[in-house]
């Protein structure tokens, strides 16, 4: 992508462009950086500009850009989408904050009959660089409807992309790269983690949006997992490698299109596959790997792709939900039985 | 037209809607009537027998010349539908979504439009795409099955055919937004949009947040509800207990019950509802009081649900008659006019098919083309892979 200008005099400007952010205020400066790099970016969501959003993402934008660009809309997901469509039509680029990943279906149709075709429907007569922004995912001990991983839904769905980010870093440079987009993308954020921290550099040249990353080399198996399990399938190599096993551990980032490319380079080496996420495994994009790695490394394998996911079950009660969720013992299961298979 | 106060400003202690045209409680279980009678705040300015009358708050100067335009589009444009008919009922189209009926309530409202304002339909608008400047057979691969609209939205200000119910009235109250954003709401030279839908929609989801986005949000936008009666098989009753250009006052604007049937009605009201919008004054909805004439599309038999003696009494108030009528009483039009009337309806009927029945199919590429705005190295791949595939066939195409 273009590089966003970097003119944040009202940011917080930093001594040093290399700062320890959270991935929360990483989005946040990504954000801003993309308002003040274009006037027609503008931020729409349910409480997100007096108060910031209710996990202050969006803290301060009001105020320094006006009710105009960040607005506090009425409470109705289907109204945000359907308005965004109308809006990018006219030539703005919309970022849309969904509350909570629960409450993104009343706003379904209009992703997947509008904001998904539109583009197909014209032959490309119009764009629609909309984002929409989606805290996703458990660990946080909410009620129903706060905790869900809907990314299949979308990635299933052609015309839309689908990228998801697990560190400050990422969190920075994807946001922007995302409303940069020609393409309506949605934007799954790890809630849970919204409070680690990391090293940003601000003046880096970032990596290109829909590439994966291998994060950690590694030469006995191979972990591939996205958003929140990122950090766990990370702790699990780190647990592993103390007993001498080495894990190979890739950040997919992006989920539509998938880049496989770095996960079939791993997996011809370490000939084995485990594949973490919290969304139920049926139908997912755990399943989709699964199938693409056997078509494409079917002879490099020395096991059976497995998926360690949520169950297929509604998201539980969320005293279960420590249960429901793969966590370091249950990855470090599977690449077991597939060590041993 | 100056602003009346009453529209402008609705009345929440105002007394209910007349309930004299509410079909009986029987007719309406049994689905088998809708309303008829458009009731007393009906806004209408030529009767269906061609007479003239006023109005207290809405009127239109017209000219023997606008009028005959008016006509002659009327007249068109129904001959535009019934060849379209025509030549599904002849298997050179899969489906059509007829108009006849609508005329008025279509050619009224979009010739209220300026080229800058901005018009969302749904699927039946073939009257409004023809005041956009659409040639009616860019509308025929939509039903052909050969693409899904080739006009340019953003240079038309049309966009394309909604045909998920509903959607279109959210996507036209954003782009309504995004007018006054860009400050071309105001004065006289201001932009407004139309929206365009039917009394089925009125019970979607989307429409009522369409109600509540543009009202908060003071966007420049008219709705205009063709209530042509019947959302397939089910008559208006089965969607609101209220005349539908009541439901504004909930929202906080003002909604206004046009005969549909009526060109000039339609117009001077739809005129005035833009002027209000591009003063800031919006949004504003118009029920157009009118009725779907023929199936619901070339796939419906409205002999199941609907009886016949409702359409013989809608004949009576065709909305092209009336014009005809008028015309000839004012002696603005003579029998050459309408004789050329319908030698260009010929004509229009002929190129139609021609057209029609020359159009190619789309080549295999087609399917995955313009998926994307930046390209997807995945679908290419999955492209790349089917047309290998299917230029193995002899002759290339299997």
């Amino acid at each position: 992508m273009a590089a966003p200008t970097m003119d944040r005099s009202t940011a917080a400007a930093p001594a040093s462009p290399v700062q320890t952010l959270t991935i929360s205020k990483a989005l946040n400066m990504g954000l801003r950086a993309a308002m003040e790099a274009n006037p027609k970016v503008i931020m729409m969501g349910e409480d997100i500009g007096k108060l910031g959003g209710v996990f202050r993402i969006t803290d301060g934008l009001q105020k320094d850009f006006g009710e105009q660009r960040v607005l506090d809309t009425p409470l109705a997901e289907s109204g945000i989408i359907g308005t965004a469509v109308g809006l990018a039509i006219r030539g703005y680029r919309p970022v849309c904050e969904i509350q909570f990943d629960g409450f993104i279906f009343p706003g379904f149709d209009q992703i997947v009959s509008q904001v998904a075709k539109l583009h197909y429907r014209t032959q490309g007569k119009i764009k629609l660089p909309i984002v929409i922004r989606v805290p996703f995912g458990g660990g946080i001990g909410a009620v129903e409807h706060h905790s869900e991983s809907p990314e299949s839904y979308f990635a299933h769905t052609a015309g839309l992309k689908v990228v998801s980010c697990s560190n400050p870093a990422d969190a920075y440079w994807m946001i922007q790269q995302a409303i940069d987009s020609d393409d309506p993308v949605l934007f799954f954020e790890p809630k849970r983690r919204y409070y680690e921290k990391g090293e940003v550099d601000t003046t880096a040249q970032p990596g290109k949006l829909f590439e994966s990353r291998v994060l950690r080399p590694g030469t006995d198996a191979t972990l591939v997992a996205y958003g929140p399990m990122v950090r766990t399938s990370l702790d699990a190599a780190n647990a592993a490698a103390e007993d001498g096993t080495s894990l190979e551990v890739i950040d997919l980032r992006t989920l539509s299109p998938l880049d496989l490319a770095p996960v079939y380079d791993s997996v011809r080496r370490t000939g084995r596959l485990v594949v973490v996420s919290e969304a139920p495994s049926e139908s997912s994009i755990a399943s989709e790997i699964a199938a693409k790695v056997q078509q494409e490394c079917f002879y490099s394998l020395q096991a059976p792709v497995l998926r360690v996911t949520g169950f297929d079950t509604p998201y539980p009660p969320s005293k279960l939900e420590e249960e429901f969720l793969p966590d370091l013992d249950r990855v470090l299961h599977a690449v077991d039985r597939s060590l041993a298979w | 037209m100056s602003s009346p106060e009453q529209w402008t400003h609705p009345e929440p202690d105002a007394a209910p809607a007349a309930t004299a045209a509410k079909p009986t409680a029987e007719q309406v279980i049994a689905g088998l009537r809708a309303t008829d009678e458009g009731g007393a705040d009906l806004v209408q300015l030529l009767t269906p027998e061609g007479e003239r009358v006023t109005h207290p708050d809405f009127d239109i100067d017209i000219s023997a010349e606008e009028l005959r335009g008016l006509y002659r589009d009327m007249v068109l444009i129904r001959r535009v539908d019934r060849e379209a008919n025509a030549l599904q009922r002849k298997g050179q189209l899969g489906i059509w979504v007829p108009l006849l009926g609508q005329e008025a309530a279509q050619i009224g409202s979009g010739r209220a439009m300026r080229p800058t304002d901005m018009a969302f339909p749904s699927y039946r608008e073939h009257g409004i795409a023809w005041t956009r400047g659409i040639n009616p057979t860019e509308l025929l691969g939509i039903f052909r099955g050969t693409d899904q609209g080739t006009w340019d939205p953003v240079e038309k200000r049309f966009h394309p055919y909604t045909i998920v119910i509903g959607n279109q009235v959210l996507n036209a109250a954003g782009y309504a937004m995004g007018q006054k954003f860009d400050g071309k709401v105001g004065d006289d030279d201001g932009e407004a949009t139309m929206c365009f839908f039917g009394d089925g929609a009125t019970s979607q989801g989307d429409v009522h947040e369409g109600f509540v986005w543009a009202a908060v949000y003071d966007a420049p936008l008219v709705f205009f509800c063709q209530n042509n009666q019947w959302a397939i098989s089910e008559p208006t009753e089965r969607q609101s207990r209220l005349p539908l250009y009541q439901r504004a006052r909930g929202y906080g604007f003002p909604g206004i019950r046009v005969d549909g049937n009526d060109v000039l009605a339609t117009l001077a009201v739809t005129r005035w509802a833009l002027d209000e919008c591009r003063h800031g004054n919006g949004p504003i909805l118009i029920e157009a009081f009118t009725y779907r004439m023929d199936a619901h599309t070339t796939s419906d038999d409205p002999t199941r649900y609907r009886l016949s003696d409702e359409l013989e009494m809608w004949k009576l108030k065709d909305p092209i008659e009336r014009v005809k009528v008028y015309l000839v009483k004012q002696q603005w039009a003579d029998s050459e006019f309408f004789e050329s009337v319908e030698a260009d309806a010929d004509k229009l009927g002929e190129e139609l098919r021609e057209f029609c029945t020359n159009m190619p199919d789309p080549p295999a590429e087609r399917i995955f083309s313009n998926v994307y705005a930046e390209g997807n190295p995945n679908l290419e791949a999955q492209r790349d892979e089917f047309l290998g595939y299917v230029s193995g066939f002899a002759g290339g195409e299997h």
